[in-house]
């Protein structure tokens, strides 16, 4: 046994660390689902319905049958028996519609599925698709939601002709008094329209099934491989552990794939029937059209005041466009703007009203920031809206209302607890980098020189760290296992499968740090339900402060075996255990992680009440959310010809608590701020009256390019959460959450001159130019 | 089904194939290069960039036969300070769009090898990316033109 | 996106592309900028693609006299990258230098792009403010047709059956005239909802605009009018006049027109300040 001479290793975490997975990733080597290749696969192109709403008649497969290569073609009733696609989310009376895997005898959005066809390769299978005939008797559609639940509206579902999936009602303290004593109110409608994720990866499934083991393996680009490996299973009416879910590389998802689609049971059905491969690549096409949009609100609210800016009450009625069906979370996401309406303001008296609207459109479900998106642009209006009724300055009124710094954990009137902040510290810190005061002072000037420039400033608050279990659909705790291996490296396994996060870095940080080892000397395994044990997934910004507390807590109880293990080696009483050593103070003998690492696995000597090797499993349930938030401050100056917006400056100060790896925080608030700009300027999901989607493609759906945005200057405050030992709170989701709003309030900002006090996104100049022709008229 | 010779990073490969079948395809499916990857296969978002005798082309948008005989370059042919520098600088997330990116840098660099933000917004405009904000790939160019 | 099948057949010279393209079902390939993803989308279904896009008998620029002729098969990047362009025909780059992506421009052809007339492709409004002339060719026979000419309708062209552009002929910009090219772009396709190219001189003024109707024009009333007054917004006023505007979620027909007459007036008073 060596006496080592002790050295302190550098501490990983707070250090911007390059990505573990980036290699593959830069050099081609990385595997997603389409480059899965396997002997005798099958392709599956998949006829879908042309049409929002209508009859089928009839449906003829004999031509696609017959073309050469075509192996298999399956319509509705074939896969009658099969899902249906599952709604994870129950709410008082919600009204839930059969959600066949391919349509019976009516379709009901544009893309829905009617039919499967397989064949030997991917060319031939799309060609057999277009023989396929198809009777449709086309049916009335609608697809705007306010339309949908209006008078005279075409019936979505026919047994629910009111087209109302579900009403909601909560509300909290006192909200008609303190209506009665306002000496102000304001109110506005506000919409956030429909957006399409875009994940540059679209969906994809390979299923494989073992005829001789009766196992089924799926591969699917997704966020929760556990989560469907159970949805599936029961889809199938399979055993669930003869089914393995394998997430291998996921391109980007921002929500969309936190679901379980028709696609993932489809594909296992063909490959249970033919006993053979099976792929099938969403396209780009049917990434649009079928995978779920986000947002789809019409929001009216009604903010209660006094004249020196004081909130006293909020209300809100909020309709909710849901699509034709619900997907794993659809009804649930409106329920989270609620719970966040207060925004970071001391507000108790809230009251909303949620309808959900069925439409013959593609289910809306969670994307980036998943309502809470929508309910920080309604606040953060409204305060502005609010201002500018009571001539305060923006900032003024939001330092007024904010939640005190003694006031934490803070219960908010909706029934959360907020956690820990510093509500003013990022706002100052944003006003100071974008020097507010002589802005303001800069804008004067402008409008004196007839030119529009805006400054908007938006304080955001957002619900993350998803979540307590009672407060989840289908857990919200998650799972970690740590293994040392006999030669001293590190395996760590996450139930929190990434898509782009980088958790194969900061977990292998959490991990490095806390065993004293390198961070190569660590691996990071997740997305095989084969291989990880049971876990929920990466959404809802928990991926570190869920998934990596549980990695935190499995180290925690490793090194209480690692002490064991090197007190019975060193013959001691007592040892530390700190940068990879275990060391016997009184003797100063130690010995190494790898020593002990053999040791537990040779297992000549074992110490009292221990098993062989060095294996830790830990399911952490979170007593709370975790509550990041921060301020977004932005400058903009309007083109008077065009209606053209510049943004001149973008300040985005971020408190997500501590910080694992500022390099990857860093580029989670830019992709983030960037979604966000592209729902305040560009971006929107249009459907016509007959249900077709106009922007069912790249050529005209504008998410933002290289060439289209500004430069982002970042900083950060640091307010740890007190609710998990890390002191993080999630950063995925904050950039498109505090983005939007900032955006609008100074464009509004910029046109106040001429009158204007609300805009909605997508904020496109022909939009803006409206504007400013009716403020000349 | 017809026969085409394409020479990708050196070395040269001839192919059965459907006319229609997309260069993308043939190098992903029948020479095993997955390194390109397809994100739109309409030719709007780039994940597909490869060079094609020696020029930024999305594979996506070009049937195999047009290539025949051609020399083609793709992210698997790559190395060097241009990806040492996106590791570097984080400009990888998702992973997807990283390949085209790389592609499409390194093409930018070839016709500007000192190139300012504008150069490098306007040369990376074809490739989409929705992770990142394009704010660390467009230091990672920075960067590898400055150790270039 | 998958095309369909279709037959593939890559001609050695333009004789043997013009006997081939004289086939029923035929169509010309050059860069496949326009033609492949109209075939994804199964809006198009050619039974044959004759390749052109690697002739070199269609691959130049060179200046003969006052002339500048370009093959049909000359790329984007190749325009945009051409000194003698540059120097010659000022224009056709700043034009050029506006299309699409990097990936389009090295790939698409400047005869691909007029035969596709596309409503909102920059070219073409290059095309009427310099009254290029197209060299078409066919089995047996040549003609050379005018843009005010050529551009008949959205995406139609006086191109007839199994006949193709050959050459592009632009005049060589005279010492003295200005020019410019302004353009409003569609944020998801990077095509032009308006675009328009002013050539001035101190003889003349040439507005060519797409984007706004069904094909590219050249907006003569517009031109009177600054021939006369010298005044870009009084000509720019006019130049939607009597154009049946598009409309679409990118930009409504009033928008359009608005900005017609907005990027005008831009391009009228850049090229005049370019006038040496």
């Amino acid at each position: 046994m060596a006496t080592t001479t002790i050295t302190k290793t550098e501490k990983l975490v707070g250090k911007a660390m390059r990505r573990q997975e980036d290699p593959r990733l830069i050099t081609g080597s990385a595997t997603y689902v389409d480059d899965i290749q396997m002997p005798g696969m099958l392709h599956a192109c998949i006829l879908r319905s042309p049409h929002g709403a209508a009859n089928i008649k009839s449906v003829d497969i004999a031509a696609a049958l017959a073309h050469p290569g075509v192996a298999a073609v399956y319509v509705g009733k074939d896969t009658e028996k099969v899902g249906p696609v599952p709604c994870g989310a129950s709410l008082p009376g919600l009204r839930v519609p059969h959600h066949y895997v391919l349509a019976i005898d009516r379709v009901y959005f544009i893309g829905h599925p009617v039919a499967v066809v397989v064949a030997t390769d991917k060319y031939i299978a799309r060609d057999a698709v277009d023989l396929i005939e198809v009777e449709y008797e086309t049916l009335q559609a609608v697809t705007d939601p306010e339309k949908a639940i209006g008078p005279g509206a075409p019936p979505v579902h026919p047994e629910w002709p009111d087209n109302v999936a579900f009403n909601y009602h909560q509300e909290g303290g006192d909200v008609d008094t303190a209506f009665a004593q306002a000496e102000v109110v304001v109110k506005q409608r506000i919409t956030s329209q429909r957006l399409i994720p875009s994940s540059m990866e679209t969906r994809g499934v390979v299923a494989d099934y073992n005829t001789g083991d009766k196992a089924l393996t799926i591969w699917s680009s997704t966020q929760i491989p556990h989560l469907m490996r159970t949805l599936v299973a029961q889809m199938l009416g399979a055993p669930e552990h003869k089914v393995r879910v394998v997430t291998p590389e996921v391109g980007g998802g921002f929500g969309s794939k936190l679901n379980v689609y028709a696609e993932e049971a489809l594909m296992g059905f063909v490959a249970m029937k033919l006993g053979q491969p099976v792929k099938w690549i969403e396209s780009r096409r049917e990434n649009c059209m079928c995978t779920i949009h986000g947002r789809g609100h019409v929001d009216y609210f009604e903010v209660a005041a006094k004249k020196d800016g004081t909130i006293l009450g909020i209300k809100l009625k909020l309709i909710q466009d849901l699509g034709a069906y619900h997907q794993l979370l659809t009804p649930a996401i409106p329920t989270l703007s609620v719970l966040m309406m207060p925004g970071l303001y001391r507000c108790q008296n809230v009251r909303a009203d949620i309808v959900g609207a069925f439409t013959n459109a593609v289910p809306t479900d969670a994307y980036r920031g998943a309502g809470r998106p929508e309910a920080t642009h309604g606040i953060e209006r409204m305060v502005d809206i609010l201002a500018a009724e009571l001539k305060m300055d923006p900032a003024e009124i939001r330092l007024k209302n904010f939640i005190h710094n003694d006031e934490f954990p803070y219960a908010t009137g909706t029934g959360l607890s907020y956690d820990s902040g510093n509500y003013a510290a990022p706002l100052h810190k944003a006003m100071d980098l974008i020097d507010y005061h002589n802005l303001r002072e800069e804008q004067r000037q402008a409008r004196s020189q007839g030119r529009l420039m805006g400054i908007g400033l938006s304080t955001y608050g957002e619900i993350c760290a998803f979540g307590p279990s009672p407060a989840t659909p289908a857990g919200g705790w998650e799972s970690a296992t740590v293994k040392i291996e006999p030669s001293g490296m590190v395996t760590v396994m996450t139930g929190s499968s990434p898509h782009g996060q980088g958790e194969e870095t900061t977990f292998a940080q959490i991990t490095a740090d806390e065993l004293g080892v390198g961070i190569d000397d660590v691996i990071v395994l997740h997305g095989d339900t084969a291989i990880v044990q049971y876990g929920i997934g990466t959404f809802g910004s928990r991926g570190t402060a869920v998934g990596g507390t549980a990695v935190y807590f499995a180290l925690q109880e490793l090194k209480k075996k690692i002490k064991k293990y090197g007190a019975m080696l060193l013959e001691s009483e007592e040892v530390s255990f700190s940068d990879g050593v275990c060391v016997d103070h009184k003797t100063g003998k130690s010995v190494t992680l790898a020593e002990i690492a053999g040791a537990s696995h040779r297992a000549m000597k074992l110490p009292p009440g221990t098993q062989p090797g060095m294996v830790e499993t830990y399911f952490w349930e979170p007593p709370n959310f975790a509550f990041p938030f921060g301020a977004h401050a932005v400058v903009t100056e309007v083109n008077r010809e065009t209606g053209d917006i510049e943004i001149k400056r973008y300040v985005a100060v971020d408190d997500c608590g501590n910080i694992i790896n500022p390099l990857i925080v860093a580029g989670q608030v830019h992709g983030g701020v960037v979604q966000g700009l592209g729902q305040a300027l560009w971006e929107q999901a249009v459907y016509d009256d007959n249900g077709q989607l106009i922007t069912g493609e790249f050529m005209d759906y504008a998410i933002p390019r290289a060439s289209m945005i500004p430069w982002i200057e970042t900083e950060h405050t640091v307010t740890p959460s007190p609710v998990n030992p890390l002191g993080v709170k999630g950063v995925g989701e904050a950039g498109t959450i505090g983005c939007s709003p900032a955006v609008v309030n100074s464009v509004v900002d910029a046109l106040s001159t001429l009158g204007v006090r609300h805009i909605d996104m997508p904020m496109t100049p022909e939009k803006i130019w409206n504007l400013m022709e009716g403020a000349r008229a | 089904m017809r026969i085409v010779q394409l020479t990708v990073n050196g070395v040269s490969h001839e192919v059965n194939v459907w006319p229609m079948a997309r260069l993308m395809d043939v190098l992903r499916e029948d020479i095993g290069l997955t390194g390109t990857k397809e994100g739109c296969g309409e030719g709007e978002c780039g994940a597909c960039a490869v060079l094609l005798d020696g020029e930024l082309v999305n594979s996506c948008l070009i049937p195999v036969m047009q290539a025949n005989g051609s020399k083609i370059v793709t992210i698997e042919g790559l190395s060097g300070s241009l990806q040492e520098a996106f590791l570097q600088t984080g400009g990888a997330q998702c992973g997807i769009c990283t390949p085209g990116m790389i592609m499409a840098a390194h093409a930018l660099l070839e016709r500007i090898p000192k190139p300012m933000l504008d150069d490098i917004r306007e040369g990376l405009a074809g490739n989409l990316c929705r992770c990142t904000g394009y704010q660390k790939i467009f230091d990672a160019v920075t960067l590898a033109a400055k150790s270039a | 996106m998958i095309s369909q099948q279709f037959e593939y057949s890559a001609p050695a010279t333009l004789q043997e592309a013009l006997d081939l393209l004289a086939n029923e079902g035929a169509k010309p390939l050059a860069g496949g900028m326009s033609l492949i993803p109209m075939m994804k989308l199964r809006l198009a279904a050619p039974e044959q693609l004759i390749d052109i896009g690697r002739l070199r008998e269609l691959n130049y620029i060179r200046r003969e006299g006052e002339q500048m002729h370009i093959g049909a098969g000359t790329t984007h990047w190749d325009v945009e990258s051409s000194p003698i362009v540059r120097a010659h025909c000022p224009l056709l780059s700043e034009t050029v230098s506006n299309i699409g992506d990097i990936q389009v421009r090295n790939r698409g052809t400047i005869g691909g792009s007029a035969a596709h007339a596309d409503p909102s492709a920059d070219y073409p409004a290059a095309f009427c403010a310099l009254e290029a002339q197209f060299k078409l060719v066919k089995k047996g026979g040549e003609r050379v047709v005018g843009a005010s000419d050529f551009f008949v309708d959205m995406l139609t062209t006086a191109l007839e059956s199994g006949e193709i552009i050959a050459e592009v002929i632009v005049p060589v910009e005279q010492r003295g005239t200005g020019v410019s090219y302004q353009k409003c772009v569609q944020p998801a396709s990077g095509f032009a909802i308006v675009g328009v190219a002013v050539r001035v001189s101190s003889e003349f003024v040439r507005i060519g605009v797409t984007g706004l109707g069904a094909k590219a024009y050249r907006a003569t009333n517009a031109e009177e009018i600054y021939t006369s007054t010298h005044d870009a917004a009084k000509a720019a006023a006019v130049v939607a006049d009597g154009a049946d505007s598009n409309s679409d979620i990118h930009a409504s027909a009033s928008y359009r027109k608005h900005l017609a007459r907005i990027y005008t007036q831009r391009a009228l008073k850049e090229a005049a300040s370019r006038m040496g």
